[in-house]
C-alpha cells in the first residue's frame, strides 16, 4: 500500500515511490507514449493517469514483461532489429506493442482497415498506425516495426 | 496542479449531488482533465472520481438503437460489432482520433466535454475569454491556424477538438443525464453544445453537477459511412477539417444524407440546407461543387486560418463523391 498525495500520476508513483524507472517521462501530456504501461492488460499513458484512481488494478511495466536472461518475445526482437537508438523510446515502445497485438488478436480495427468488419492483419500500415502513440525522436521506426512485425507474424 | 480533494461516489446519484458543489469536477479517463490540471488551466477543488460507476455498458434500446454508457471507452466503442456493423461512421470517427492507449482511457462522456485545443488557451499566460471571462482572445488577431471559419464570435474563435462527436451530430445522438435533484433529462445533440457568442466559457447546456449517464443512438440508418479527417500528420493529430458522412441511394437519386463536420466551428456543425439540396437529386459532380459552396457561404477566415474555408469546400466535395461511388458500387 502507498500513501501518496493525490495528484501523483501512475508515472511518477513507478518512478519516485516505487523506484521502478523503466517507465520513463518524456512530455507528461499525454503526446509521447514514452510512459506507455499496462493496465489490467491494457495500455495506456501512465502519465495522464491517477495512481489513486487505480488502487485496485494490475499494473504491468517494462520490468515486468520479461527479465535480461527472461525476454519477452518483443523485447528479444527489438534487440534483434536494433529498435532503438537511445532506447528512452523503447520500454513505453515495447508496452505498447505488447498490448497492440493483444488488440490485433481481439480483431479491433484500426484507421487504416478498409474493412471494420474484417480481421486486420499485421501490415506495415496496420503497424505504424496502431503505434502512432509511441514516438521516437531518434526515428528507429523502420527497425520497431521489423521487430514488431516478426512476432505479430505478418507480412510487408 | 493545485491540490485538490478526491471523492469516489457509490453511485450515480450521488456523484451527480457531489457535482453540484462550487469548484468540483468529474473525473473519467482524466486523459483532458489532468492535461489541464496539470498547467492550471482548470484548477478544481474537488475532483469526483466517476470512473467506477456501474455506466460503461452499451446495450440494445427498444426503439432498435443502442445506449452507450459514458464511461465505454473510447476503444471498446469503435471495435463494438453493432458500432462497426451498423454506425461505421461512429467507428471510423472513434478510430481518427488520438492513440491506442489514449482510446483505452477516454471514455464516452469526456471526449463529448473535451476542451478545445487553442494554444491560447492553455498558456496561462495569454488573454483567453474561455479560461478567463473578459479577458479577451488572443487567437483574435493572433496565430489562428486551427480555429473556427464557422460559429465564431468576436469573443472566441476556440474550435470544438473531437472527432467522436462529429459523427455523433451526424448520427443525431441523444444526450442522457443525471442532475443533482436526481431528475433525468435527453438532450438532442443539436441542442447540446453552445455557441460561444459572448459567453464562451460556457460550451454546453450542462448544469452544475449534472452528469452523463449515456449516450443513445437512434435505429441504424442505413446507407454509406464515411469519416474523412484532414490533419496536419497522418495520425496521432487533431483535424483541420473533418466530414462525417451517410449517404443512401436509391433509384439513382440520394434518398437520405447526413453531414456534420469537425475543425471547423466552436461545436460539432451541422448545416442541414446542404442535405436538403442532395436529397432527391441525383449523384453529380455539380452538385457537390454547389453543395460544398453552401457550406462555407457564411465562412469568415482571421488570417492563418483562411486555407481552412477551400479544404472544407473540397473535403466535402470529395467525400460526397467517394460516398456516392462506394454505395453506387455496392
Ligand atoms: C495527445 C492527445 C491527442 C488527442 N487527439 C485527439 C484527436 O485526434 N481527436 C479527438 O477527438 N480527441 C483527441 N484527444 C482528446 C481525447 O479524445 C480526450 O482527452 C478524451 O476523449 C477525454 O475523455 P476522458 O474520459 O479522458 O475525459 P476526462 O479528462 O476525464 O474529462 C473531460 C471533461 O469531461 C467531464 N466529464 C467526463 N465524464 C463526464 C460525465 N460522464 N458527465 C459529466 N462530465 C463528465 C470532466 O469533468 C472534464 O471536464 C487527444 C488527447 C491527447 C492528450
Ligand atoms: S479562441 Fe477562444 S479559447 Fe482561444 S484564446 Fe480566444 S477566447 Fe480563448
Ligand atoms: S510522458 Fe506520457 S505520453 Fe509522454
Ligand atoms: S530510441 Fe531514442 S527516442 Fe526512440
Amino acid at each position: 500500500m502507498l500513501d501518496i498525495d493525490p495528484r501523483t500520476s501512475i508515472l511518477d508513483a513507478l518512478r519516485n515511490h516505487i523506484g521502478l524507472t523503466g517507465t520513463k517521462k518524456g512530455c507528461d501530456h499525454g503526446q509521447c507514449g514514452a510512459c506507455t504501461v499496462l493496465v489490467n492488460g491494457r495500455r495506456i499513458n501512465s502519465c495522464l493517469t491517477l495512481a489513486v484512481m487505480h488502487d485496485e488494478d494490475a499494473i504491468t511495466t517494462i520490468e515486468g514483461l520479461g527479465e535480461p536472461d527472461h525476454l519477452s518475445p518483443l523485447q528479444a526482437a527489438f534487440v534483434r532489429h536494433d529498435g532503438f537508438q537511445c532506447g528512452y523510446c523503447t520500454s513505453g515502445q515495447i508496452c505498447s506493442a505488447t498490448a497492440m497485438l493483444d488488440e490485433l488478436q481481439q480483431g479491433w480495427p484500426s484507421h487504416v482497415s478498409a474493412d471494420l468488419e474484417a480481421a486486420p492483419d499485421p501490415t506495415d500500415a496496420e503497424i505504424s498506425e496502431r503505434m502512432s502513440g509511441n514516438l521516437c525522436r531518434c526515428a528507429a521506426y523502420p527497425n520497431i516495426v521489423d521487430a514488431i512485425r516478426e512476432v505479430a507474424g505478418g507480412g510487408k | 496542479m493545485r491540490p485538490f480533494d478526491y471523492r469516489r461516489p457509490a453511485s450515480a446519484a450521488e456523484a451527480a449531488a457531489d457535482g453540484a458543489e462550487t469548484g468540483t469536477a468529474f473525473i473519467a479517463g482524466g486523459t483532458n482533465l489532468l492535461d489541464l490540471m496539470k498547467l492550471e488551466v482548470m484548477a478544481p477543488a474537488r475532483l469526483v472520481d466517476i470512473s467506477r460507476l456501474d455506466m460503461g455498458e452499451i446495450e440494445q434500446t427498444e426503439d432498435g438503437g443502442l445506449r452507450i454508457g459514458a464511461l465505454v471507452p473510447n476503444s471498446d466503442l469503435a471495435a463494438d460489432p453493432r458500432i462497426r456493423r451498423d454506425y461505421a461512421v461512429l467507428s471510423r470517427a472513434l478510430l481518427a482520433g488520438a492513440s491506442g492507449q489514449l482510446r483505452n482511457k477516454a471514455t464516452t462522456g469526456g471526449n463529448l466535454l473535451q476542451r478545445t485545443r487553442c494554444y491560447y488557451f492553455y498558456d496561462t499566460a495569454m488573454p483567453c475569454n474561455k479560461r478567463q471571462p473578459g479577458s479577451g482572445c488572443a487567437a483574435i488577431g493572433g496565430f489562428n491556424r486551427i480555429h473556427a471559419v464557422l460559429g465564431a464570435s468576436d469573443h472566441c474563435i476556440a474550435t470544438h477538438p473531437s472527432d467522436m462527436a462529429v459523427a455523433m451530430r451526424a448520427l443525431d445522438a441523444r444526450i442522457e443525464t443525471l442532475a443533482p435533484d436526481g431528475s433525468s433529462r435527453e438532450i438532442p445533440i443539436a441542442d447540446f453544445y453552445r455557441l460561444p457568442g459572448q459567453t464562451p466559457h460556457l460550451e454546453t447546456m450542462l448544469t452544475p453537477g449534472e452528469l452523463i449517464r449515456a449516450v443513445r443512438l437512434p435505429p441504424p440508418r442505413g446507407g454509406r459511412h464515411v469519416y474523412r479527417k484532414v490533419r496536419d500528420r497522418a495520425s496521432y493529430a487533431f483535424a483541420l477539417v473533418s466530414v462525417a458522412a451517410m449517404i443512401r441511394i436509391e433509384d439513382g437519386v440520394i434518398a437520405d444524407a447526413a453531414l456534420a463536420f469537425g475543425g471547423l466551428a466552436p461545436l460539432p456543425w451541422r448545416d442541414t440546407r446542404i442535405e436538403a439540396m442532395l436529397i432527391g437529386e441525383a449523384p453529380a459532380r455539380e452538385l457537390f461543387a454547389l453543395a460544398s459552396e453552401l457550406l462555407v457561404d457564411a465562412a469568415q477566415g482571421r488570417g492563418s486560418n483562411d486555407f481552412k474555408i477551400p479544404l472544407a469546400r473540397r473535403t466535402l466535395a470529395a467525400v460526397l463523391g467517394e460516398a456516392c461511388e462506394l454505395e453506387i458500387a455496392a
